[in-house]
């Protein structure tokens, strides 16, 4: 146990005093209990900044199943302190937040507290840990947490169907991430990252590497909502504010990216391993800022265009990997692309934060969330307002805000990919920039839609539902800070260029770096005339004409097919599935004794016929016992009694049939030199016989004549059959005798070992007598049964016919 | 005689699956009685015929009948005559209670 263990383990021990807290003190609220823990964490993170910038990572190990290979591994790199530091101090603003944003008079708060604490434990130790399994095992707590926070309304109907949907989404995601986890495992012997990154090449031509690389993707993909699996998050909207800001903006829908990024050194320099992440980042970049222009809440426009940064982060990882196959030879034209996805990863959380909780001032102040509704409110809330502009400026990538400064970054990597000529880029790589401009183009639009359709333009008053104000100091704060690391980063970029970005770039790319070497970042805002400063003129350009024109255009997309969405598509699958599940149980489940009987015979004639038919077993001819002419008589009269029992139609005739059977078995016996037996089977059968008719016989006059059974051929084949194959079963193994029969040993022993002359009854009450113990048990439970049966009447409604 | 025994062992199966597909309690009390008769002569066909004397050691035979399958179907005949006598009284109780003997109307009622 060491400090790192317990910067993961502190989140999830705080949780249990939480509770006791809230019982103890139940005037405070309980948020100022847990803020204290964020800034610990966060404290305690920083004063290791030092040793990770200069290239130095901290690690510990604890031994937890230590005979599958499952170590509670920590690590702290750059890759890994950049996430903890997000985590952990967009953790403490969200708590702060949250102490104004909930009231603690409405609202169970103990819970929400504890369901955000094992969040943040578990997040960190997605970021920290080195062990696969471990990873796993903190990936669904995540989701776990996720869902249990979307979920905190749990009066609400939506707040449940948005619960549910991410949890299988994101949970579908895991399982696959899982799955591959175990191929790399089969791979490379060993479930420590680090372990696996120094057999990379080795891995690289396995046959499992491609279904590895493919399985680790999905759990990166639907964790960070990239297209088709997006569809989860806007529906996580239905969180409480706070929570969208931490969970669904900063922290957890990074950890797919975190998964790429880590995975980066294993997988990279495949182009399976390029298409998928540039080209799945792409598609969800372009699908997440179209979609965004349409939507009227804000959370959702917040939403989506978080889906479509998150694609943006993730394709500059994609194009970041082909520094695997470049970068060797020191031209590092690709390693711009991983300091612009880490760069643009810490500026999202930054400013996505920032406007989530603008979103939840809106509408915590006004109690409406809809942008058609809002509108005028710059004067009312002027802190608010900057604060959005800062963040919405900063989202549409203009200067002087940290948005710019990634943007540019970003168009650098997406031009970059035109001087590629692997993996057919040749061909395609000029798709890059132009779906880049393209969906930069669209992120102006909303950005700046959503800033001036809420707070300027005209107020609307009579809509809504609270006289705006300026929302209190404690829940300005946090979004304040958020927005002053906007502008800190945006002017000087440097601050953390040296001491986060480099160290998380070189925890990505190792392989390229001589050992004691490291990356030389340099961000300036000024740097000259560039292509892609003329591309974010023609973006402001273009995004201005659509902004002034939108209410001419936005109108287009009500043309889009409603019928074809996600969501639909989704909905029907999960319908589908559901309906088709239960007409195929109703459709074999038929309630029916018979159709059950049915299958089971059915199997056993299959079952023991086919393995007949395959081992086709010689039937003997002769060396049978001799066969008496009376014995032929007796098995004339059984076989008849049997047929008889279906033939007549008066349950008398029938009950005494199955007696005659009873009695030829027993004259059988006789035959066969088993005078127990018979003994037996007479006194049984007569009993029985007896039983049938105190049962049946006496009965009311209630249907006493039973009819002729009707013939149904069906049955009447099904029975053949099970006939027929045992008396093929009966013949195939006469003769065949492996070994001895153990009776010898009975017949030779009885006397002198039992001291008894009848060998069946020493072997049943000597050698083996606890078969008659348990039998005489049977029997004794039997005859309990039999009257409760007749003696117990319990709950007294059944309807008696007597 | 193995022959016969066969053909026997198959005829009480056959009967008695075919009666315990039927839709009648009763009849399908019956069939499992068959089944057991049949299981029992399978046992002691499967087990040698005709070996011996009766294993009783007064005989002072040669050989005897193999003792071990006739102590296995002896416990067989009074578990099955155990069982068969609570199914019985079960298919009674049942009969009184709802007043039908007919499998396909003992299915669970939907409004109970």
């Amino acid at each position: 146990m060491s400090w790192l263990h317990l910067i993961v383990l502190a989140p999830f021990l705080a949780t249990v005093f939480i509770p006791v807290i809230h019982k103890a003190f139940p005037k405070l609220h309980i948020g100022w209990a847990v803020l204290p823990l964020p800034i610990a964490l966060l404290i305690s993170l920083l004063s290791q900044i030092g040793k990770v910038s200069s290239h130095v990572s901290v690690e510990a190990s604890m031994p937890w199943i230590p005979s599958y290979g499952i170590y509670f591994d920590v690590y702290l790199d750059g890759l890994s302190m950049l996430f903890a530091l997000l985590i952990t101090g967009i953790g403490t603003l969200v708590v702060l937040y949250s102490i104004y944003y909930l009231d603690k008079h409405k609202e169970r708060l103990q819970a929400f507290y504890v369901y955000l604490l094992l969040f943040m434990g578990a997040m960190l130790g997605v970021v920290l840990s080195d062990n696969l399994m471990l990873l796993y095992m903190f990936w669904e707590t995540t989701s776990l947490a996720s869902f249990l926070l979307i979920a905190y309304w749990t009066q609400r109907e939506k707040s449940r169907y948005g619960a549910q949907k991410s949890m299988l989404i994101t949970v579908f995601g895991g399982m696959a991430m899982f799955a591959g986890f175990i191929l790399l495992y089969v791979m490379g012997g060993t479930f420590s990252i680090r372990g696996l990154v120094e057999q990379a090449p080795h891995i690289a031509g396995d046959p499992l590497f491609i279904p590895a690389l493919v399985l680790v993707l999905l759990g990166a993909f639907t964790k960070s909502a990239q297209f088709p699996f997006h569809i989860w998050l806007p529906d996580a909207m239905e969180a409480p504010t706070p929570v969208s800001a931490y969970l669904h903006s900063a922290t957890m829908v990074k950890a797919g990216l975190y998964l790429v990024a880590r995975m980066t050194p294993i997988f990279a320099g495949q182009a399976e391993w390029f298409w998928l992440v540039a080209g799945f980042g792409l598609f969800t970049l372009l699908w997440g800022s179209f979609s965004a222009v349409k939507q009227t809440d804000l959370k959702s426009i917040l939403a989506f265009s978080t889906v479509s940064q998150l694609g943006l982060i993730m394709s500059l990882l994609g194009v970041g990997s082909l520094a695997v196959l470049y970068d060797a030879a020191d031209e590092r034209l690709f390693y711009a692309a991983v300091l612009a996805a880490v760069f643009h990863l810490f500026n999202h959380a930054t400013f996505k934060g920032a406007l989530f909780m603008v979103a939840g001032i809106v509408d915590h102040e006004t109690g409406t969330r809809d942008i058609r509704k809002l509108g005028g409110l710059m004067s009312l809330m002027p802190i608010t307002f900057t604060i959005a502009v800062v963040g919405g400026l900063s989202m549409a990538g203009l200067p002087p805000f940290n948005g710019f400064l990634s943007k540019e970054m970003f168009f650098t990597g997406m031009l970059k990919v035109l001087e590629a000529d692997v993996f057919a880029l040749e061909t395609w790589g000029i798709l890059f920039p132009i779906i880049a401009v393209v969906a930069s183009v669209f992120t102006f639009v909303y950005s700046l839609m959503l800033v001036m359709r809420t707070f300027l333009g005209k107020l609307q008053p009579e809509k809504l539902e609270k006289k705006p104000h300026e929302a209190p100091i404690g829940m300005l704060i946090p979004p304040i800070v958020l927005a002053s690391l906007v502008l800190l980063v945006g002017f000087y970029p440097n601050l953390i260029a040296h001491s986060l970005l480099e160290p998380a770039v070189s925890a990505i790319l190792p392989n390229l770096l001589a050992p004691g070497d490291h990356f030389e970042t340099h961000i300036s805002f000024w740097h000259g005339w560039t292509a892609e400063l003329f591309m974010t003129m023609g973006v402001v350009a273009v995004g201005l004409l659509l902004v002034l024109t939108l209410r001419r255009w936005v109108s287009l997309y009500d043309h889009l097919p409603q019928r074809l969405t996600l969501n639909r598509l989704y909905d029907g699958m999960l319908l589908g599935l559901q309906r088709g599940s239960s007409k195929g149980t109703e459709a074999y489940m038929s309630g029916s004794l018979r159709t059950y009987l049915i299958y089971i015979f059915l199997f056993f004639i299959l079952v023991i016929g086919g393995s007949l038919a395959f081992i086709q077993p010689t039937l003997q001819a002769s060396g049978y016992a001799p066969l008496a002419a009376y014995e032929w008589l007796l098995g004339l009269i059984l076989a008849g009694a049997a047929a008889a029992i279906v033939l007549v139609s008066s349950r008398m005739s029938a009950i005494l049939a199955a007696g005659a059977v009873g009695y030829m078995v027993s004259l059988y016996f006789v035959i066969l030199r088993a005078p127990d037996l018979a003994l037996t089977q007479l006194v049984v059968e007569t009993v029985s016989v007896a039983l049938f008719l105190l049962c049946f016989y006496h009965l009311p006059k209630l249907r006493r004549d039973m009819n002729r059974v009707r013939f149904q051929s069906v049955n009447f084949l099904i029975a053949i059959g099970v006939g027929a194959i045992i008396t093929i079963l009966t013949l195939a193994v006469q003769g065949v005798r492996p070994f001895d029969s153990i009776s010898d040993y009975f017949i030779a022993n009885a006397h002198d070992e039992a001291g008894g002359d009848n060998v069946v009854n020493v072997i049943l009450v000597d050698f083996r007598g606890f078969d008659t113990m348990l039998e005489i048990l049977v029997l004794g439970i039997a005859a309990i049964g039999i009257y409760a049966l007749i003696k117990l009447r319990l709950g007294g409604d059944y309807r008696e016919h007597q | 005689m193995e022959l016969l025994m066969a053909i026997l062992i198959g005829v009480l199966f056959m009967v008695g699956t075919y009666l315990i597909l039927t839709r009648r309690l009763l009849r399908i009390v019956l069939g499992t009685l068959l089944l057991s008769h049949g299981a029992h002569l399978l046992l002691m066909t499967t087990a040698g015929l005709k070996r011996g004397a009766p294993p009783l050691l007064g005989e002072e035979a040669a050989a005897y009948a193999d003792p071990l399958p006739q102590a296995l179907i002896l416990t067989s005949i009074v578990i099955s005559f155990g069982v068969t006598s609570f199914i019985l009284v079960l298919a009674y109780r049942t009969y009184k209670q709802l007043g039908t003997d007919d499998m396909e109307q003992l299915r669970r009622q939907e409004d109970e």
